[in-house]
C-alpha cells in the first residue's frame, strides 16, 4: 500500500505503483476537457519545496494542483544550510506549522525529502534529491510506456548516459525492474555507479550490446559542464559512443520508442532529427507528468487530515473527480 | 590513609596473564595487593562480584575539543564522559582551535586538563604548522611540553615528500607519528563507503582504495625511515592486509580501530541518519570480518574510540555537509564486548587492546595491575544490559549511532590514581 509519503520507488510495492498509474489515467481525461479543472482537492494547500531550481518539474506539479483545485504555493528558500542561517529543518518546521496539505521538495542533496518528512505532519512528495530518486519522474516514464506498449512486463529497457550521477535512472531502475521489465544500463565505465548489477540491471559499456532488441531506450541528460574532462574524455567522444541517432537506433527493436526526462542536450545526448518526432515519445511524457502528478497529489494530499500521520485507517472518501472517476480498488494505505 | 577493597571481583591483569577471581586493595593511589581474600580493615569496600576488574582504558585517540570548540566537548565533559566509560586516560587528538602546533597549547591543555578532567589526558601534538600539510612542527618542544605523538589527524599530509621528513625527523623524540590515512584525491566528495549503499542512496561514494593507498605509501615510508607509525581507525580489509604484511617485513608499525569500524556496516547509512556518517566511513560486511580478525590476530593493536562530538544543529544538516564523526567514550565497553561475547577476544585479550596496547604504544604508564604502579582501573559488568540515552550521558554532544538500543556490558565503577571517580548507581565523583 503507498504509504503516507512519495520518497523513492525503491519503497512501493508493484500494487503501489499499479494504483498510481490507474489513477492517472483516470485524471488524463481532466487535461483533455475545455475547462481543465475538478473541485478535487478544493480547500487543499499544498506547497512546493524547491531548494534546487527547476521550472518543468516545479511547473508540472502547480498544474497539477491548480487542475485539481488546490491551492499551490511556490516557496523556493536560498539552497542550502551552508549559505542559509536557518536549516532545512528548520524551514520545514516551519512549513509544518502553517499545515500545508502537502509538501513537494526538490533538493540537490539525497536523503533531504526524508529528513523532511521525519519532522513533518504533511505528506511529503520528492520531487528529486541529488543522485538519489526522482519518483514521480520515474512513474511518468512507466506510464508513458504502458500507454505505448499496453504492457511493461516483459519488455527491455536501455537506460542510457550519467547512469552515476542520476536520480532519474535509479528510480526507472526501481521502477522498472518491479514491474516485470530487464533494465540495461549503457555508460562509460565512469559513469556506471558501484556494485549497481546487485540491483538487478545488466550494465554495459557499449551502446549496441546494451539496445539489442530493447523495447524503450532511455537517454539521460549529460552535464557536460561538470563532467567533461573529468568522467569522459571530451562531448564529442561521448556523442560519439553513447548519443543516439537513427543509425545507432537500429540497434534497438524496429518499434522501439525514445524517452529523455528532459531538457536535451541536442546534438550531444540525442540527435536533433530524434528529439522532435516519432519515435521519441519525450513530450507525451511531459504531457504524461501532469496526469501523474495530479494522480499522486490526489492519492496523498486528499486523504482527511486524521489519515497524515500514518493511522492505519483506510481511505474511503468519495472523490470529487466530476467525471473523472477514480478506482478505490485498493482503498486507504497501511 | 585512603584504602579500596574491589571485593571477588574477575581480575584480568594482562601484564601478568592474570584472570582469577580475588580482591584487589587500593592504598594511597597505588595496588597494594591481588590475593584472593584480603582483609580490609577500615578501607572502603565495593562490591565487584560478577565484574571485571581490570586496568583503566586508554584511549588512544579522541576529540575532546579544548581549546576552541567548548560548546561541543571539554576537558571537563570528556573527562567525565571517559571515566564513566571505563576510560583512566584519554589522548587528545591536535585539530583544536588554535591547533595544537605550538608548545604554549599543549601547555594549556596540561593545565586545563590536570585541573578540569578526571581522567588522565595526553595530548597529541599536530605534526605540520596549522595542521597545514607543509611546514614542520617543533616535534622535541612539543614532547619537552607533554605531547605523546604527533599527527596531523584528519588533515591528511598529502605531499609524501613532507611526510617523509615528518617520520624522519619524529626520530629524534622516537614517538608515534599517527596518521589518518586517505588519499584525498581519491575520497573526492565521498561521504559514505563506495559500493552497493552510495549506489542505493544516490550519494557520493569514498573507496576503500582511498585509505588502502595512503596506507601503502606510509607504511613503505616508515620501512625507509624506521619511524613508528601509527595507523589509526582502520577500516578496510584492504588496509589490514597492507599492515600484517608490513609487519612481517618488520616495519615499525602498530594500529587501532574503532568501536564503529568492528561493528556497524555501510548499510547502518540507509535511512541518512548523519550519525553515521564518520571518517572514513562505515564500510562493507567483508571489511568488519577484516577488521575483527585483524584485532584478534595482533594485527590491529588496538581499540581506540575516534570520540568526535559535535552538536545537534551541526549534524542536523543535509547528509553531504554534516561533520563526520560519532561521540564513544561512554559506549566502547559495551559495542567492542560484542568481540568477546562472539568469541573472538577473550576477556584478557580484549583488556589488552583497550588498555595496554594503547598504553604501550604511546609509553605511559598503564594495562597492568603490578603492585605499586598507580591504581587506575576499571570494573566492568560484562552482563549488564542498559538503554543507552546520550542526552543522559556525560559527553556534551549525543551523536552516537546506538543512541537509544539497548546495549549490554557497562562500566561500573572507575578508579583514577586510587580514587574513585565513578560509580554507576552514583554518577560522576569527584574526590
Amino acid at each position: 500500500m503507498i504509504g503516507r509519503d512519495l520518497l523513492a520507488i525503491e519503497d512501493l510495492e508493484r500494487g503501489d505503483i499499479e494504483r498510481i498509474l490507474e489513477t492517472a489515467a483516470h485524471m488524463q481525461e481532466v487535461g483533455l476537457r475545455e475547462v481543465k479543472k475538478v473541485p478535487t482537492l478544493r480547500g487543499r494547500t499544498i506547497v512546493n519545496l524547491f531548494f534546487e531550481s527547476s521550472t518543468r518539474t516545479r511547473t508540472s506539479f502547480e498544474i497539477a494542483g491548480k487542475r485539481l483545485s488546490a491551492d499551490v504555493i511556490n516557496f523556493t528558500p536560498s539552497s542550502s544550510s551552508l549559505t542559509k542561517a536557518e536549516s532545512i529543518l528548520d524551514t520545514a518546521k516551519t512549513l509544518d506549522a502553517m499545515a500545508p496539505d502537502a509538501v513537494v521538495v526538490r533538493h540537490q542533496v539525497a536523503g533531504v525529502p526524508k529528513r523532511i518528512a521525519d519532522e513533518l505532519t504533511s505528506p511529503v512528495i520528492n520531487a528529486g534529491d541529488g543522485a538519489h530518486e526522482h519518483p514521480t519522474q520515474a512513474l511518468l516514464d512507466l506510464f508513458t510506456v504502458l500507454q505505448e506498449k499496453g504492457r511493461i512486463d516483459g519488455l527491455t529497457v536501455a537506460i542510457v548516459g550519467d547512469i552515476a550521477h542520476s536520480r532519474v535512472a535509479r528510480s526507472n531502475i526501481y521502477g522498472f525492474l518491479k514491474m516485470g521489465a530487464e533494465v540495461r544500463l549503457a555508460a562509460p565505465p565512469t559513469m556506471i555507479p558501484a556494485a549497481v548489477e546487485t540491483l538487478g540491471v545488466k550494465a554495459f559499456t557499449s551502446l549496441r550490446e546494451a539496445l539489442d532488441g530493447a523495447d524503450v531506450v532511455m537517454m539521460l541528460r549529460i552535464q557536460t559542464e561538470r563532467l567533461s574532462g573529468a568522467f569522459f574524455p571530451s562531448v564529442r567522444e561521448y556523442s560519439a559512443l553513447f548519443g543516439l541517432d537513427r543509425e545507432k537506433l537500429q540497434y534497438a527493436k524496429d518499434d522501439a520508442i525514445v524517452m529523455h526526462p528532459g531538457p536535451v542536450n541536442r546534438g550531444v545526448e540525442l540527435a536533433h532529427e530524434l528529439a522532435d518526432h516519432r519515435p521519441s515519445v519525450i513530450l507525451d511524457q511531459v504531457r504524461n507528468g501532469v496526469a501523474l502528478r495530479m494522480a499522486v497529489l490526489y492519492l496523498l494530499a486528499g486523504r482527511p487530515p486524521e489519515t497524515k500521520r500514518g493511522t492505519p485507517e483506510a481511505r474511503r472518501g468519495t472523490p470529487e473527480t466530476g467525471s473523472a472517476k477514480v478506482s478505490e480498488t485498493r482503498g486507504g494505505k497501511s | 590513609m585512603n584504602r579500596l577493597l574491589l571485593r571477588g571481583g574477575r581480575v584480568l591483569d594482562p601484564q601478568a596473564e592474570g584472570d582469577a577471581i580475588a580482591d584487589l586493595l587500593v592504598e594511597n593511589g597505588v595496588i597494594a595487593a591481588v590475593a584472593p581474600k584480603l582483609d580490609a580493615a577500615g578501607a572502603e569496600i565495593l562490591s565487584a562480584e560478577g565484574c571485571w576488574v581490570a586496568p583503566g582504558l586508554v584511549d588512544l585517540h579522541a576529540h575532546l575539543r579544548e581549546p576552541g570548540q567548548e560548546y561541543k566537548e571539554d576537558f571537563t565533559t570528556g573527562g567525565r564522559a571517559a571515566v564513566a566509560g571505563g576510560f583512566t586516560a584519554v589522548a587528545c587528538m591536535a585539530n583544536t582551535h588554535p591547533p595544537n602546533d605550538d608548545p604554549s597549547v599543549t601547555e594549556f591543555i596540561l593545565a586545563h586538563a590536570r585541573e578540569d578532567s578526571l581522567a588522565r589526558v595526553y595530548p597529541i601534538a599536530a605534526a605540520t604548522k596549522e595542521l597545514g600539510g607543509k611546514v614542520m612542527t617543533e616535534m622535541v618542544a612539543l614532547v619537552r611540553a607533554g605531547a605523546v605523538a604527533i599527527s596531523d589527524d584528519g588533515h591528511t599530509i598529502m605531499d609524501s615528500g613532507v611526510m617523509r621528513r615528518v617520520l624522519e625527523y619524529s626520530r629524534l623524540v622516537e614517538i608515534p607519528v599517527i596518521v589518518h590515512a586517505e588519499e584525498r584525491t581519491l575520497v573526492g566528495d565521498g561521504v559514505v563507503n563506495e559500493g552497493v549503499v552510495s549506489t542505493k542512496l544516490g550519494l557520493p561514494g569514498n573507496p576503500a582504495v582511498a585509505e588502502e593507498v595512503m596506507v601503502a605509501r606510509d607504511l613503505r615510508l616508515a620501512e625507509l625511515t624506521g619511524a613508528h607509525l601509527h595507523v589509526a581507525h582502520v577500516s578496510t580489509a584492504g588496509a589490514v592486509r597492507l599492515i600484517r604484511e608490513a609487519r612481517a617485513r618488520g616495519v615499525h608499525v602498530t594500529a587501532e580501530v574503532t568501536p564503529h569500524h568492528l561493528t556497524l556496516t555501510e548499510e547502518a547509512a540507509l535511512g541518512y541518519n548523519t550519525n553515521t556518517k564518520m571518517a572514513p566511513p562505515l564500510r562493507s560486511a567483508a571489511d568488519v570480518r577484516a577488521c575483527r580478525e585483524g584485532l584478534a590476530d595482533g594485527t590491529l593493536d588496538a581499540i581506540a574510540t575516534d570520540h568526535a562530538p559535535h552538536a545537534v544543529h551541526e549534524k542536523e544538516v543535509e547528509f553531504t555537509l554534516a561533520p563526520p564523526g560519532v561521540i564513544g567514550l561512554e559506549t566502547t565497553v559495551p559495542v567492542t564486548l560484542d568481540l568477546v561475547r562472539a568469541g573472538e577476544l577473550s576477556p584478557l585479550e580484549w583488556v589488552r587492546r583497550c588498555s595496554a596496547h594503547p598504553a604501550r604504544i604511546l609509553k605511559r604508564p598503564g594495562g597492568e595491575l603490578a603492585i605499586g604502579a598507580p591504581a587506575d582501573l576499571c570494573v566492568i559488568d560484562p552482563e549488564r544490559r542498559w538503554l543507552y540515552d546520550p542526552t543522559k550521558g556525560y559527553s556534551k554532544s549525543r551523536n552516537s549511532p546506538w543512541a537509544g538500543q539497548e546495549l549490554v556490558g557497562r562500566n561500573v565503577a572507575t578508579i583514577v590514581s586510587g580514587e574513585l571517580v565513578y560509580h554507576v548507581d552514583r554518577g560522576v565523583l569527584r574526590p
